[in-house]
């Protein structure tokens, strides 16, 4: 595959990405720091988020299958949780963090498991597509070409 | 070193900003919004640190009376939700200081609590920035910040003692009563002169005399209230 196909499909991945609410303008918002003095900003970020969300993920599990439940516990993981996904742009894993902040506050157990899987699956997708939309990118810069940035 | 920027003509250092978060995602994405935005920026992750940065610790009440030299910035960005000390409890702190009331500090949060954004600026936040933060927030900072808020807080209430790019005033009709005392002598206008990006805050012309002032006036003035009002971005 040349270069332009490597690039139509890439933007083709981003929109459909965006418009399926896997990413928000914040994704663009990240997209706008990186440069020549930051050329892997994004990456990076992305990276930080994915290492968080594990982390968070597993302390939620934990968290949850305590006897009794600290629903303020869980409800602090998922804060930090809403917070980062916010800020990389990851709408659909932030919309689940505020259903389950609720379900904290309600101390409804069975809704807050449902949650985290639902988080864990939304999680998954997320990072299943944007490490699908890096390699992209990575084999348009191998093959010489530029990246071309959602607008 | 501190570098040397030129700009407009007037040869600037870059300003130095502080910034306080808990989470590793926002502290890399504060620090490349400021340094891309010309800023020299330091980053850590609680309110803890930012003291013992600046020489403002529980081991020491003041930075003058020893030989540490704390650091020098020109704004402090803090998160507001942080374990252990929350930014608000930050703000208090370098608010509650002679050497560092000076610096603007701005308040980070996800939250978009109304009670929560009057009780930091009542406490003297120069401004409340609703997360994710973007290029366009960081931009707006630029207004507040000022080299010469580094030697008002060296000088402490001596003749530069107007606060930089007008932040100063503006903290001043906030909590006037609590500040008052290092205000009475000083010219606002020195700071707003130097500045080549004056702060767009119409109290910037004002008489620097310390007469309390309705604390209402913030309800319109404030650029957040009227962000938040016109629903703009």
């Amino acid at each position: 595959m040349d270069v332009l196909q490597l690039q139509r499909k890439l933007r083709e991945h981003q929109a459909a990405m965006i418009r399926e609410g896997f990413l928000d303008d914040q994704f663009s918002q990240l997209q706008k720091l990186q440069d020549e003095s930051s050329p892997d900003f994004v990456i990076e970020v992305v990276k930080m988020f994915f290492d968080d969300s594990e982390n968070l993920l597993n302390n939620m599990t934990r968290a949850l299958g305590q006897v009794p439940v600290d629903f303020k516990q869980v409800d602090a993981h998922v804060h930090q949780y809403k917070g980062s996904s916010a800020s990389v742009g990851a709408a659909r894993v932030k919309n689940v963090c505020a259903t389950f902040r609720n379900f904290c506050e309600a101390q409804n157990l069975e809704g807050c498991v449902r949650c985290l899987q639902q988080l864990q699956h939304e999680y998954s997708l997320l990072k299943n597509n944007l490490q699908y939309l890096f390699r992209l990118q990575e084999e348009i810069q191998a093959a010489g070409g530029s990246i071309p940035t959602i607008e | 070193m501190n570098q040397v920027m030129e700009r407009d003509g007037i040869i600037s250092e870059e300003v130095h900003v502080l910034a306080v978060d808990d989470s590793l995602v926002d502290r890399k994405v504060i620090e490349r919004l400021l340094k891309i935005s010309s800023c020299k920026v330091t980053v850590v992750d609680s309110g803890i640190s930012a003291l013992q940065l600046l020489g403002l610790d529980e081991q020491r009440t003041t930075s003058e009376s020893d030989d540490f030299v704390g650091l020098k910035v020109d704004l402090i960005i803090t998160d507001y939700c942080m374990p252990g000390m929350t930014g608000y409890d930050l703000l208090k702190k370098i608010k509650g200081s002679s050497t560092f009331r000076e610096i603007p500090v701005v308040i980070m949060s996800s939250e978009n609590i109304l009670p929560r954004i009057d009780r930091c600026l009542e406490e003297g936040a120069k401004d409340f920035i609703v997360k994710p933060v973007k290029l366009s927030d960081v931009k707006r900072l630029k207004n507040y910040m000022s080299t010469t808020t580094r030697e008002v807080s060296a000088a402490a209430g001596g003749f530069g003692g107007g606060g930089g790019g007008g932040g100063g005033i503006n903290k001043r009709k906030l909590s006037d009563t609590i500040n008052s005392d290092d205000m009475s002598s000083s010219p606002p206008s020195i700071s707003s002169s130097i500045t080549p990006s004056s702060s767009s805050s119409p109290s910037d012309s004002s008489s620097p005399s310390p007469s309390p002032l309705s604390s209402p006036i913030r309800a319109l003035d404030s650029p957040i209230r009227r962000l938040k009002m016109s629903g703009a971005d």
